[in-house]
C-alpha cells in the first residue's frame, strides 16, 4: 500500500495555497479539494511527477449550492489512490477537460455533461452519450424531479393507512 | 475505394446486448470507429437517490446480471466504508468465495458467447453446462441463481449450508479436469489461433492511459490485479497468482480469464479451510454522512462505486464507475487497421456488459 503522507507531503511543498481541504481517508489514500482553475497543474504534476497514471473515475456530484467534481486517481505500483475534489459554482457549471493528460477522461466527462450539465472545456467531442441527442435536461441534478410519493408503501402501511 | 459507415449493431450476433459500433470501412478495412451506447440507459444512479442504503442492492444486482454479486459486493463495501462499519470476519471470508464463483460464471458466460462469435459453436454448450455447477454452488449459498442479492451491508444474507463445502469441492475438481480438456480444444482449432493471435492489439501505455483494466489490462502485460495491489475483505491472507500476458491481443486476453478461472478455484478452496466460524452479518447503522468510494476487482475490470450522504438513511449520490464503459472507449484504437470480420474477435475478447455500461 502507498504512503498517503508521503503524497500529501510532496503535494503541501508544491502547492503551498492551492489545496483548500487535504487529508488520509484510510491508509494509501489521501483526498484533497481544489479551486476549478487549478485543476491542470495539479493533475499535470500527479500524473507526471508522482506516477498516477491511472485515472480511475471522474463523478460529478450536485450539493445544491455548488457542484463539485471527484476524480480519483491510482497509481499501480504500490497501489496508492487519491480523490480530488474540484469546487465549481452552480451559476458557470464549467472546467478544463482533462482529455490532454489521460484518454479515459474522454468517455467519464461525456457522462458527467450528460448527466450533471457540467461544461469541459477544449473536450474534443462534447455529446450527450447515454441519453438521446435532443434530451432535453440533466437528470441527475437535485432539481430534476423524481417521483418518490408512490414508492415503499409497505402492506401493513396500505393496511392501517400509514400509521 | 470510397470510405463508408456501417452500423454494427444495435441488434447484431456481435453486439451481445443492445450497442451500436459505427465503423467507417476503406473497402474490408476498418479506419474508423465510434461506439454508440445508451440503449439500456435505466437511470439507476438516480434510481439509487430516494432508496434507503440496503434496498439499492437490488438494483446493483441489475447492473450486471452475468456478474450480480460481485457489484452488490462493491456497493457494499463502499457503504460500510461510508458508516466506518467493520463486519464480521467470517462474512468476509463467505464474500469472497461468492466473489469467485460468480467470477468464474462470469467467464464461462464469456467463453461460452466467444467461441459462437468466432464460430465455435462446441464450447457455448460446454462452458454453459459447466457453467451450471457454479450457478447452483450460487444457489445453494444465496437461495438464487442469478441477481441473487446476496451481499447486503453488513455482511452477507446468510450462511452457507453444511454440505456446502463438500459440493464445492466435488464440482471443483469435475470443472478443473474440464477447463484442461476444454483450453486444449481451443488451443488446437486452427480458426481459434487465427482469429485471435496478433488481433486487437493495445499497448502497455496505452491500455492504461485510456483506463482499461481488469483481464484486458493484464492482457496487456501489466500485473495489475486491485485484488492484490489495493487488497479487500480478505485477499490479503489468500495465495494465488495473478494472470498475466504479455502479447497484448485477442489471444491474450483469453488466456489470461483461462488462468484466473483456475486461480479463483484455488481461491475458493482455500477460503473454504481458513472460514473461522462466527456470525455471519451485523447490523448496520441506518444513517450515514460524508462520502466514501472502493475499488473492487469485478470479473471485468476495476469497479469503483463512489457514494455520497448528508446524513440521511439515503445515498446523496452513487456513482458507478464501469471498467467496460472506459474498455470500450479504447475499443477503436484496438479495431483500427484491421478487417471486419475481426471487430468480432475483438469485442467478443474484451467481454461486454451491456447492463454495466448503461447503468
Amino acid at each position: 500500500m502507498g504512503n498517503e503522507e508521503e503524497t500529501l507531503r510532496h503535494l503541501k511543498a508544491r502547492f503551498p495555497k492551492r489545496l483548500i481541504e487535504v487529508g488520509a481517508v484510510r491508509p494509501g489514500v489521501a483526498r484533497m479539494k481544489i479551486e476549478r482553475r487549478n485543476l491542470i497543474e495539479v493533475c499535470f504534476y500527479l500524473k507526471e511527477e508522482l506516477g498516477f497514471e491511472h485515472l480511475s473515475c471522474i463523478s460529478a456530484v450536485d450539493w445544491k449550492d455548488r457542484f463539485e467534481c471527484v476524480y480519483h486517481f491510482t497509481r499501480y505500483k504500490d497501489g496508492a489512490m487519491l480523490q480530488l475534489n474540484a469546487v465549481i459554482p452552480h451559476s458557470d457549471p464549467k472546467i478544463e477537460s482533462l482529455c490532454k493528460l489521460w484518454k479515459a477522461a474522454d468517455f467519464h466527462e461525456r457522462e458527467a455533461y450528460d448527466m450533471m450539465g457540467i461544461i469541459f472545456e477544449h473536450h474534443p467531442n462534447l455529446r450527450r452519450i447515454l441519453l438521446p441527442d435532443n434530451y432535453e435536461y440533466f437528470p441527475l441534478r437535485k432539481d430534476f424531479p423524481q417521483e418518490v410519493d408512490r414508492q415503499y408503501i409497505s402492506r401493513r402501511k396500505l393496511k392501517t393507512g400509514g400509521a | 475505394m470510397a470510405e463508408f459507415w456501417i452500423n454494427m449493431g444495435p441488434q447484431h450476433p456481435m453486439t451481445h446486448g443492445l450497442w451500436n459500433m459505427r465503423i467507417k470501412v476503406d473497402g474490408e478495412t476498418i479506419v474508423d470507429a465510434v461506439p454508440i451506447i445508451g440503449y439500456l440507459h435505466r437511470g439507476m444512479e438516480k434510481i439509487s437517490e430516494v432508496r434507503e442504503f440496503q434496498k439499492v442492492i437490488v438494483l446493483t444486482d441489475r447492473l450486471c446480471y452475468v456478474s450480480s454479486i460481485t457489484w452488490s459486493h462493491a456497493y457494499c463495501l463502499t457503504v460500510e466504508e461510508l458508516m466506518d462499519f467493520e463486519i464480521p470476519e467470517r462474512a468476509k471470508w463467505l464474500r469472497v468465495i461468492a466473489l469467485e464463483l460468480q467470477r468464474i460464471a462470469s467467464h464461462l458466460m464469456w467463453l461460452a458467447a466467444f467461441g459462437p462469435d468466432l464460430g465455435l459453436l462446441t464450447i457455448l454448450l460446454y462452458s454453459l453446462r459447466e457453467r451450471e455447477l457454479f450457478l447452483d454452488l450460487i444457489e445453494m449459498m444465496a437461495g438464487l441463481r442469478m441477481n441473487s442479492n446476496y451481499t447486503r451491508v453488513g455482511g452477507v444474507r446468510n450462511d452457507i449450508p453444511p454440505e456446502f463445502e463438500r459440493s464445492c469441492q466435488r464440482n471443483i475438481a469435475y470443472f478443473l479436469k474440464k477447463l484442461d480438456e476444454y483450453e486444449k480444444m481451443m488451443e488446437s482449432s486452427k480458426t481459434f489461433l487465427m482469429r485471435t493471435q496478433d488481433i486487437g492489439r493495445i499497448s502497455k501505455a496505452e491500455a492504461i492511459n485510456w483506463g482499461v483494466t481488469g483481464p484486458n489490462l493484464r492482457g496487456s502485460g501489466a500485473d495489475v490485479d486491485i485484488r492484490r495491489t489495493i487488497p479487500y475483505e480478505v485477499y490479503d491472507q489468500i495465495d494465488w497468482h495473478t494472470a498475466v500476458e504479455q502479447d497484448c491481443d485477442s489471444y491474450a486476453r483469453y488466456k489470461v480469464r483461462m488462468i484466473e478461472m483456475r486461480e479463483s478455484c484455488s481461491i475458493i478452496l482455500e477460503a473454504l479451510k481458513k472460514m473461522p466460524p462466527g456470525p455471519f452479518r451485523a447490523k448496520p447503522p441506518r444513517r450515514a454522512e460524508g462520502e466514501a468510494f472502493r475499488v473492487t476487482e469485478d470479473s471485468r475490470g476495476e469497479a469503483l462505486f463512489y457514494v455520497a450522504a448528508d446524513n440521511d438513511d439515503r445515498p446523496y449520490r452513487v456513482k458507478v464507475r464501469s471498467p467496460i464503459f472506459c474498455t470500450l472507449a479504447a475499443a477503436p484504437t484496438m479495431m483500427i487497421g484491421h478487417k471486419v470480420a475481426d471487430l468480432v474477435s475483438i469485442m467478443g475478447s474484451i467481454d461486454i456488459c451491456v447492463g454495466e455500461i448503461d447503468k
